[in-house]
């Protein structure tokens, strides 16, 4: 006979809550609030941001790799040029254009980086779809944690390297709110949602529109290639794989989650999704193991595959039901339909 | 509202039906390497190793991982990732020439591998009777020769038409809507997955119980009549898009942006539903799978392409006829050159978009089928296909269905003339690049007017 | 009437011929064409605009007149032609240099930045305000003081155009005649010396109306010159001091408006019919819906939010 006590419900928590605030929701977080720059601020429809996040991680990756073996400094510099340079690249031709233009550019690109990086041709510098995996020394040996030991924080558990990884990606993350949130209270914030509202009232109050647009686009990748690095750091590995088209629409739920255009959403947001997800493919996993879902109906690779129907209907849903996201107000919403 | 409740419910409908397919099982394990050797024997009978044999090997997730040629020995090597299920998929078109696959069905192959393995497979090769004539078509060493880029340009052509068919679509859309629909390759691989249900199983693939009804019911049948259940069943899902989803939106006045983020979920959903009902592993249909090339003058094609192509290109030239010779098709042009005046001069918009919507619905999924027969049968050919077809649009001009079909065409051509040059795993990757070039020097496209795009 | 408010007349001794030659030109078109596929939308030999009056642009249903308007502020390029704008070319110009150079515009159907204040609204307006620069913007220290000037002088704007006590509100709660207040007092933020009005009065109520039109005379006896664009004859009539004609995309006639209302080219242009009146109820109806029509087009093709 089962029964849902045999569900180990607390354990089960636990790990949701430790994921909730552990790195990978700082990744998403950091990657989120470049989102949030680029569309929340400046009306772009980036698609392409895990493009962005591949950037900066193979930047740095590969400059450890091949060039500056102990120069994380460096490593992180040349991520964050890798991240401009996709950015002039995806801007230089779009930007002009209408706001579905960089949609569909932006989604391509980040497709083409995924399959250079794992082609055969470039196979000597990016080592195709295993990836790079033997440069996190000089980052680790920077870390003031143990390696093997555990550090917990009451029911939240973490390794040493797992925690040196979180309190870069958080660190950056705060450090990448508070950018935002000065910038977007200065004149250049009122220019870059100026241009989000109406391009041609912005023009035409002598705002250079493209050149302001390309600077949202920058920052927003630059953010965005600083959570692919977080991302590096904690799993000491960059493999092409990871840069999948999807991930990109989970940095725009973590967006709308918490409510677009608003400074802390993505963190608010990443919380949420990540602690989620991790609470429904945990649960599922036990549903499995203890017989409840019959594995002639799902097995448990199959329940991999639920948080990209979550992530599907989720986006789909909140665009239809609540656009202003979790804590978002209806009536600046309203604003546009009038 | 009854609205809203109309939208969430078919959103899940719609997840629900794309899982009603036949189950897939998904396995994991591990390794290092896979390898294989084709080989073929020698005027004199001797057993030789046959050069220059494309194949491609795919992750269990079917991911492409990359593909290369056998060297002169025949021998195939590839390093994967890791241990796990991977599939080798052998390049029928470029084994030797009178050479077939002697057991077509076992292509691609399957391969696990548990930690630090190296796994083999062969694949048996047999004469096929008679056409032993003609040369490989890259002979090493030789440069680029007439008969090759006449070859690539036939298979460009054949890829360009069924870009184009689902091209159409999205273009029409847009014109008519200004939506930029990211799920439209899910339609694609929505038809795909019907006439690969109806083919190998019939509706007994979902209810099990109809098994050993006769056909559609109870069995499979030939693919030439599932494609039509495939056309059908595209078609439904382009008017459910429409009927339950973007109409309500439309008429809730949803801006487009937040139209073009629903069809990107309604796209996850569904590619991820496919994955679920299919599993990860590329397959063939039935029906047609191993053909022995014919030869017409300097080209060579299959049967099955020959009739596709030629099928896609009628169905393109009965598309255009009846955009411009029909009282809907006219209208279709009307409200896509100016819907408010469409409007006012008492053509019913709704309903045109709601036509427009089930006609590229049942374009992509026949384009869906042709890309299975010609190809192979993948859950993820929607994401994959839709990149070349947004190529194609673009290039073409948005908005326009002539620009589209010519610019499906370019993007077809170009992609497999480039494989002259580029390396085969890249070739996408050029039509990907071509969209960004062609947007810095051409924003409107071919055939495209410039007032669209500012 | 111009006499009645300008009692020195630089115009007083210039021919009423399309194309004429002013004393005092702040902008100088010549020989510009604008076309679409084969429609010639605009053709202009010649036109000078004189500094320090009120230019009106007037001319039937497709005579160009917004068209050219995009030209002149760099929204849209000739084909050919040359431009200048105090003595300097323009043709190069993009709108936001233009704007910059103190040629400023508004536009017919209202911008506003519905999801900022309307203080916000006015203080983009503002040049030169150094925090607008990337990396000025995270140091405010470096623009805080600027900031505080911009808003007084944007509160003073304010207080003039009656819309202070709206300046923490959304843009997007203003009624429709607020917004063209709130438009034409952003515009002055930019300190133009020569402001482009595209239909100033469309769409806002009668009682308004005369507001608007104090405003816009208030701008020249500021010294600031004005250029708009307008259907109804009587705004004309009220308050420009030079009208120009156009008709099929050319100049036909300029002068006063008492010159104009008897110019024949000008009467054959309106099709002879309402050379000295508002156009016809039906014309008008008509012309009320196709801008409507035009205003639906742009909101459903705007591929923005």
């Amino acid at each position: 006979m089962i029964s849902l006590a045999a569900i180990d419900w607390g354990s089960i928590i636990e790990l949701s809550l430790t994921q909730a605030f552990g790195v990978q929701a700082a990744f998403y977080a950091i990657a989120a609030i470049g989102l949030n720059v680029h569309f929340g601020y400046a009306g772009l429809l980036n698609f392409g941001q895990v493009g962005f996040v591949a950037m900066g991680a193979y930047g740095m990756g590969l400059t450890v790799t091949y060039w500056q073996q102990d120069s994380v400094l460096l490593a992180v510099i040349v991520g964050v040029l890798f991240s401009v340079a996709f950015a002039l690249i995806l801007g230089l031709p779009t930007l002009r254009l209408r706001a579905d233009y960089l949609a569909i550019v932006t989604i391509a690109a980040a497709e083409i980086v995924r399959f250079l990086a794992r082609s055969t041709a470039l196979r000597g510098i990016t080592r195709g779809a295993e990836g790079l995996n033997e440069w996190i020394g000089p980052f680790r040996a920077l870390s003031p944690f143990d390696a093997s030991t555990q550090y917990g924080f009451g029911p939240l558990v973490y390794r040493g390297n797992n925690l040196f990884a979180l309190v870069i990606g958080w660190g950056v993350a705060l450090l990448a709110v508070l950018l935002v949130w000065t910038l977007m209270r200065s004149p250049w914030g009122r220019v870059v949602k100026a241009i989000r509202e109406d391009e041609d009232a912005a023009t035409a109050l002598g705002k250079n529109a493209y050149w302001y647009k390309m600077q949202a686009l920058i920052l927003g990748g630059v953010i965005g290639g600083f959570a692919g690095m977080v991302n590096a750091i904690d799993n000491a590995t960059v493999q092409p794989d990871f840069f999948v088209a999807p991930l990109t629409f989970f940095f725009w739920l973590v967006l709308i989650l918490g409510g677009v255009g608003r400074v802390w959403s993505p963190i608010i947001g990443a919380m949420i999704f990540w602690g989620l997800i991790t609470f429904v493919q945990t649960l599922g996993i036990e549903l499995v193991r203890e017989g409840f879902i019959p594995t002639s109906v799902m097995d448990s690779t199959q329940i991999n595959q639920i948080r990209f129907w979550i992530v599907g209907s989720a986006l789909a849903l909140l665009m239809i039901f609540r656009p202003q996201g979790i804590f978002g107000s209806r009536e600046e919403m309203a604003l546009d339909a009038r | 509202m009854r609205n809203k409740r109309g939208i969430a419910t078919s959103v899940l409908v719609l997840a629900a039906l794309a899982t009603f397919l036949p189950m897939a099982t998904a396995q994991e394990s591990s390794g290092e390497s896979v390898a294989t050797t084709i080989r073929i024997e020698d005027d004199a009978g001797e057993r030789i190793g046959a050069e220059g044999v494309l194949i491609t090997v795919l992750d269990a997730e079917g991911n492409e991982l990359g593909s290369a040629a056998t060297d002169a020995e025949g021998e195939f090597f590839f390093e994967v990732p890791g241990p796990g299920e991977y599939s080798l998929l052998l390049d029928e078109t470029t084994l030797p020439p009178g050479w077939i696959l002697r057991n077509p069905d076992r292509n691609p192959a399957v391969i696990t591998l548990n930690a630090g393995q190296d796994g083999r497979t062969i694949f048996a090769t047999t004469r096929g009777d008679g056409t032993g004539t003609g040369t490989p078509l890259v002979q090493p060493d030789s440069g680029v020769t007439f008969r090759q880029v006449a070859q690539l340009t036939v298979e460009g052509l054949k890829l360009g038409v069924f870009i184009a068919m689902m091209a159409i679509g999205i273009s029409l859309i847009f014109g008519t809507t200004g939506l930029v629909n990211f799920a439209h390759g899910e339609m694609v691989g929505w038809g795909m997955l019907i006439a690969y249900l109806f083919n190998f199983y019939g509706l007994a693939g979902v209810f099990g119980w109809l098994e050993g009804l006769p056909a559609p019911l109870g069995s499979g049948m030939n693919l030439a009549i599932a494609a039509l259940f495939a056309i059908i069943g595209g078609a439904a899902m382009g008017w459910a898009f429409d009927r339950f989803i973007f109409g309500p939106l439309r008429r809730r006045g949803a801006g487009l942006i937040a139209q073009m983020v629903v069809t990107i979920g309604l796209s996850l959903v569904l590619r991820y539903a496919f994955l679920f009902a299919f599993g990860g592993n590329p397959r063939f249909f039935r029906d047609y799978t191993a053909q022995r090339a014919l030869q017409l003058g300097v080209i060579e094609i299959t049967p099955k392409d020959l009739i596709t192509g030629l099928l896609s290109v009628l169905i393109l030239v009965g598309v255009g006829l009846f955009l411009m010779g029909t009282r809907m098709g006219k209208a279709m042009r009307a409200v896509a050159d100016n819907r408010d005046l469409a409007e006012s001069s008492g053509i019913d918009v709704q309903r045109v978009i709601r036509f427009i919507w089930t006609l590229g619905g049942a374009l992509a999924a026949l384009g869906g089928v042709f890309m299975g027969l010609s190809e192979q049968v993948s859950w993820n050919i929607g994401f994959r296909t839709l990149l070349l077809v947004f190529a194609g649009v673009i290039l073409g001009g948005l908005g326009t269905a002539f620009g589209a079909l010519v610019g499906s065409l370019l993007v077809g051509i170009g992609i497999q003339v480039s494989t002259i040059v580029v390396p085969t795993e890249l070739k996408n990757v050029g039509a990907l690049v071509l969209l960004i070039t062609i947007l810095i020097f051409r924003p409107q496209g071919i055939l495209g007017r410039k007032e669209r795009i500012g | 009437m111009p006499g009645e408010t300008t009692t020195m007349d630089p115009l007083a001794g210039v021919e009423h011929d399309p194309g004429v030659a002013k004393p005092d030109p702040i902008l100088t078109v010549h020989d510009m064409v604008r076309s679409f596929g084969g429609l010639v939308a605009v053709n202009v030999a010649h036109l000078e605009i004189q500094r320090g009056i009120i230019t009106g642009l007037i001319g039937p249903n497709g005579a160009g007149k917004t068209t050219f308007f995009n030209l002149l502020t760099g929204f849209d390029a000739p084909n050919r032609g040359h431009a200048e704008f105090n003595r300097k070319s323009i043709d190069k110009g993009s709108p936001h240099r233009l704007a910059r150079g103190g040629l400023v515009r508004t536009f017919q159907l209202t911008k506003s930045l519905t999801k900022l204040s309307v203080m916000e609204n006015m203080k983009l307006g503002a040049q030169s305000q150094a925090g607008e620069k990337f990396y000025r913007a995270v140091l405010p220290f470096t623009w805080r003081s600027q900031e505080r000037a911009i808003e007084e002088r944007a509160l003073d704007l304010l207080h003039r155009f009656k819309l202070d006590h709206m300046a923490d509100e959304y843009a997007g709660t203003l009624s429709g005649g607020q917004r063209k207040l709130l438009e034409m007092a952003r515009a002055l933020m930019c300190e133009p010396e020569l402001i482009m009005l595209d239909e100033p009065m469309a769409g806002v109520n009668p009682a308004l109306t005369q507001d608007l039109l104090r405003h816009v005379k208030d701008l020249r006896d500021q010294g600031i010159s004005v250029v708009f664009v307008e259907h109804d004859m009587d705004v004309v009539r009220d308050i420009s001091d030079w009208v120009v004609v156009m008709a099929e995309g050319a100049v036909i006639a300029e002068g006063p408006h008492s010159a104009i209302t008897g110019n024949q080219a000008v009467i054959d242009a309106y099709l002879g019919s309402h050379h000295d009146a508002p156009l016809s109820i039906e014309e008008e109806e008509q012309r009320i819906a196709e801008d409507e029509a035009a205003a639906a087009a742009e909101q459903s093709k705007g591929g923005r939010r």
